[in-house]
């Protein structure tokens, strides 16, 4: 398997002086010439669920109908993730180039920023560049429009059909899926959902090509990304690497250099105990991420981890599907009965396997992903939770 | 047609149209499916997750009921990482839910239970969610009870109400454990828009939404010598009752209903129909009175078009939601309030009883009925009219309790006095059927002539359609009503109250414009009640229908000013259609309601 030195670099945030002129590139282009070379890149989303992004733009492009919409998915919900705040706040024109981006490929005019309730204080710095970049739109003759709608509070609402139905005015349900935003989004349209560093990768490519792109990473986990590191760390923030690292060259570098567990991906993740460091690589070859990275020292109880994790489920859970809305109740309700002694530790066991039907049988990625924490926690520190 | 799908499911082949879900592909090899949050009635939810199905070389199962069949799909409904899921989710849903089956209302009646026997779920493997959530049952409303320990959140009701019904009294708020189903900032379900239509009871799976019963009262009243029980019954009841007792949908058993409610002991069985007929000589006058006011009298305060006004769940939804068009409504009483005044003016006299030792009962398809029987309005008589209003089920329940075998029953027939209907009063159990009867009255007594369909049968007012429209053109009019002479009269008919939000929407806003409304709350109209047997379905209210007009077809007096009683009632009691005596008792008006 291919694996990457850990190596800082810096696409993201560099000083965003050529948006308009990469703008322009693609669209002297064919627009089915960029998706392919979107595709080649091989993006993946960096959202946490990794889907292609190419494929999702050539889906929308070919999806039938006139009115089209594009959303950037600033909710930022997932515990541990602070890196799409610093990229509206640092590089904004970047994201909204690549919401235009997407929107003249798949041919959309209207694009909405989702963003989370608590960021509102970019706001002012967000709309002075739509309005900047409505005037330089109109001067390369590319009709976009950008728009601005605020998330209240539920994580579930950066599920993206979720995240739609509170756009339309609605409860933060997710939708079943098929039918996909791609056909039926927003008002029934087919819409592009996107991470805010998505967006970015995209311009990025735009600009340099996937060819020079495809250098960084790995086969499976093309590029770079931005790491929100937190916990118990010798240096915490958001850094911008490389992928295909492993794990252990991660904690070399960010640990406390007494870390016994690393949280990959926020609440929704893996937790990865000190002895699988070395064989675990960052990546959707290894453990994927949205970017939360929560370094735990052998200062930390793993059974108040858990506990809070599934605290954490058992409230964000939109509650409409029964295995997510009990399931996180029973996980809860079953590690604190196992450590009081009123259930024997062969108690965990039948919780590991409605973990496993709560991973197949949800209705979205929130429930699919509550066995994730639960199921690597109880794995490698089953005594902490018992004892 | 469209294009065909061709899939497996349990490795046996089946081709489908394109768009049908596995669900259904599942139903044409007669494999079934449990679901839950599933009703062919609504849209669907795909949040209970029993009906997960494994698709072969995909790692999450799916919902059966919400994904679209796609070719070359291998589904497997009962492999063991199906079974798996099932059976935990079934556990899970046990335990939130107060099961304490041997003391619900719906036991054996209950969607879950069924699903727990199924599977056989023995010992409780999760820990109790119930207990510590401390909830109350809601008992405000005189029509439905609603108890959260039963809820197993698959928001049929929810969906129910703001689908079919466009009240959405009920909706679901929290989030998480917080989850749940309320009205409007959980207050009392008799304070807020709810319409006690009921049919988000027929929809629930479990207990957490039932009618407030009165059984115990009536076995009360039955029994206390000094009473005199009279009981009335709507014609819907007739084709819904046999489904509870062991017949198939669609079967007629207006006789052995008869004879049952006699074996109860009812002092009187009578018949709502009789005041149905009545219903379409007041309000059919009652049409012709306002027509010529506008039309001859130029008298510009005579709202137009008029709305017919026995649906108690229509009335409260006007009442709530379109309360500028409360003038537009027929004053006339329901049949059930109108039987309730007279059986304690009327009747009374005539059996020479006071009427306070009397007790009026009524079976309705209905729960609204419970609320309307309650009203304030409803007191003409000087006394409640209506004492207590019980739903097909309940009659039902009642029947069992008393030992009844209600299939070897001979057929009987009412009691004479208030007893005597018109196949025009039974297809008030249809949507369209008030019109249809108002009609065959209305053009005879304008031009002394049937109304010119084959056989009485008015078929475009007929049929499933959420809004139906039609016209009838009046020609060779009699003399008395030569202001009619051409004139087009345009009728419109909506059941469930969406398809009537609709309708009063176009009216209010002037796009649409008609003389005579029908409109009644549920869908299919009473026979589609809230109140009737558990299931009802698209498929169980076309039975019921057929044999409601098969009912008409029976009967030798098809028409309403034909039925004797009718006419013997205005010569000894009322004297006339909209006399001075009818004014007072058997016509009110509604008022305005807040709308939350
Ligand atoms: C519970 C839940 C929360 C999510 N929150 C976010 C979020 O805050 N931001 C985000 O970009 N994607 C979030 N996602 C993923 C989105 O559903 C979606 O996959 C993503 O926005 C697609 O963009 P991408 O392909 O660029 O990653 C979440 C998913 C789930 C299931
Ligand atoms: S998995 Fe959880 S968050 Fe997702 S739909 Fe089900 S209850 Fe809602």
């Amino acid at each position: 398997m291919e694996t990457k030195k850990l190596s800082r670099v810096d696409y993201i945030f560099k000083p965003e002086t050529n948006c308009i002129d990469t703008l322009k590139k693609v669209m002297t282009m064919e627009k089915e010439e960029f998706i392919l070379e979107l595709i080649d890149s091989g993006l993946k989303g960096r959202g946490g669920a990794g889907f292609l992004t190419g494929l999702k733009w050539k889906l929308a492009a070919e999806a039938a109908g006139d009115v089209k919409y594009v959303i950037c998915n600033a909710d930022e919900g997932e515990p541990g993730t602070f890196k799409d705040r610093e990229i509206l706040d640092r590089v904004p024109y970047k994201v909204l180039c690549g919401m235009a981006l997407c929107g003249y490929i798949v041919g959309a005019r209207e694009g909405f920023i989702y963003l989370r309730a608590e960021y509102r204080f970019l706001v002012p710095k967000l709309r002075k560049a739509i309005a900047d970049l409505n005037v330089e739109f109109l001067k390369i003759g590319l009709t976009f429009s950008i728009d601005i709608r605020f998330g209240s509070g539920a994580y579930v609402c950066g599920e993206e059909t979720a995240l739609i139905e509170s756009m339309e005015g609605k409860r933060g349900e997710p939708r079943n899926k098929p039918p996909y935003p791609v056909t039926e989004g927003y008002l029934g349209k087919p819409t592009v959902v996107n991470n805010v560093e998505t967006f970015v990768n995209c311009v990025i490519i735009a600009g340099i090509g996937h060819q020079e792109y495809k250098k960084f990473g790995t086969d499976n986990s093309r590029g770079f990304k931005l790491f929100s590191v937190s916990g118990d760390c010798s240096k915490e923030g958001v850094y911008e690497l490389e992928l295909g690292m492993s794990l252990q060259d991660f904690v070399d570098e960010f640990g406390d250099g007494d870390t016994k567990a690393v949280q990959v991906g926020g609440a929704s993740g893996f937790c990865v105990p000190r002895k699988k460091f070395p064989d675990t690589i960052i990546g959707f070859e290894g453990i994927p991420t949205g970017g939360s990275m929560k370094i735990f020292n052998s200062s930390r109880s793993m059974y108040n981890v858990l506990h809070n994790y599934l605290e954490f489920f058992e409230e964000e859970s939109c509650g409409q599907c029964s295995p997510c809305r009990v399931g996180c109740q029973q996980l809860l309700k079953g590690i604190v009965a196992v450590k009081r002694r009123e259930k024997s530790s062969p108690y965990l066991d039948e919780l590991m396997k409605l973990a496993e039907t709560m991973k197949v049988a949800s209705k979205c990625g929130l429930g699919q992903s509550v066995g994730n924490a639960f199921v690597s926690i109880i794995e490698n520190f089953r005594e902490e939770i018992v004892y | 047609m469209s294009k065909m799908i061709n899939l497996t499911i349990n490795n046996m082949p089946v081709s489908v149209e394109e768009g049908t879900t596995i669900l259904e592909a599942a139903k044409k090899l007669s494999i079934s499916i449990p679901t839950l949050c599933y009703h062919e009635d609504l849209c669907v939810a795909g949040n209970c997750r029993v009906c997960v199905v494994e698709l072969v070389g995909m790692r999450t199962l799916q919902a059966s009921c919400a994904v679209p069949a796609r070719d070359n799909m291998q589904i497997l409904t009962n492999s063991m990482k199906v079974r798996q899921a099932r059976r935990h989710i079934i556990e899970l849903l046990l335990s939130e839910h107060n099961a304490d089956c041997t003391k619900c209302y719906k036991n054996g009646n209950c969607e879950l239970q069924e699903l727990s026997n199924e599977y056989r779920i023995g010992n409780r493997l999760f820990a109790d969610l119930v207990t510590e959530k401390n909830y109350t049952i809601d008992q405000s409303s005189p029509s439905i009870m609603k108890d959260d320990s039963k809820c197993i959140r698959c928001q049929r009701c929810v969906r129910t109400c703001s689908e079919l019904q466009a009240v959405s009294a009920l909706a679901v708020s929290g989030k998480g454990n917080h989850m749940k189903i309320s009205s409007f900032y959980d207050h009392p379900m008799h304070e807020v828009v709810c319409t006690n239509c009921g049919q988000c009871i027929n929809r629930c799976p479990t207990g957490a939404l039932i009618e407030r019963n009165y059984i115990d009262e009536v076995w009360e009243a039955i029994y206390n010598p000094n009473k005199h029980v009279v009981v009335q019954t709507a014609p819907a009841v007739r084709v819904a009752l046999g489904e509870e007792l062991g017949y198939d949908p669609g079967e007629r058993v207006t006789g052995k209903m008869v004879a049952a409610l006699r074996r109860l002991g009812f002092d009187s069985v009578l018949d709502t129909d009789f005041t149905a007929d009545l219903t379409i000589m007041e309000e059919g006058t009652e049409l012709l009175t306002r027509l010529k006011k506008a039309l001859v009298d130029g008298d510009t305060s005579v709202s137009l078009p008029m709305f017919t006004s026995c649906s108690p769940g229509w009335i409260k939804f006007i009442e709530h939601m379109f309360p500028e068009l409360l003038p537009n409504l027929s004053t006339c009483k329901s049949p059930q309030q109108m039987f309730g005044t007279l059986a304690k003016t009327y009747y009374a006299q005539r059996k020479n009883i006071d009427p306070k030792d009397m007790v009026s009962i009524s079976i309705m398809p209905c729960t609204a009925k419970k609320f309307e029987s309650v009203r304030p309005e409803m007191r003409d008589s000087g006394f409640q009219d209506v004492d207590y209003v019980l739903t097909t089920r309940e009659l039902a329940i009642m029947i069992k309790q008393a030992g009844i075998n209600f299939m070897q029953l001979e057929d009987d027939k009412y009691d004479r006095f208030m007893g005597d209907s018109s196949g025009a009063a039974v297809i008030f159990g249809a949507t369209g059927g008030v019109m249809e009867a108002a009609l065959r009255t209305a053009y005879e007594l304008v031009t002394g002539r049937e109304v010119p369909f084959a056989n009485l049968n008015i078929t475009p007012v007929r049929g499933m359609e959420g809004v139906k429209e039609a016209s009838i053109k009046i020609e060779n009019v009699k003399a008395d009503w030569s202001f009619l002479e051409g004139a087009e009269l345009k009728v419109a008919i909506a059941h469930g109250l969406t398809n009537a939000k609709k309708l009063m929407t176009a009216i209010r806003d002037g796009k649409a414009s008609y003389h005579f409304v029908e409109v009644m709350a549920c869908p299919g109209g009473c026979l589609g009640g809230g109140g009737q047997p558990i299931p009802t379905s698209p498929e169980i209210r076309k039975k019921r229908t057929e044999a409601i007009y098969a009912e008409d077809e029976g009967l030798p007096i098809r028409k309403s000013h034909e039925n004797p009683e009718v006419a013997a009632i205005y010569a000894d009691f009322l004297s006339e259609p909209l006399g001075h005596k009818s004014h007072e008792l058997l016509h009110t008006h509604y008022k305005a309601r807040k709308r939350y």
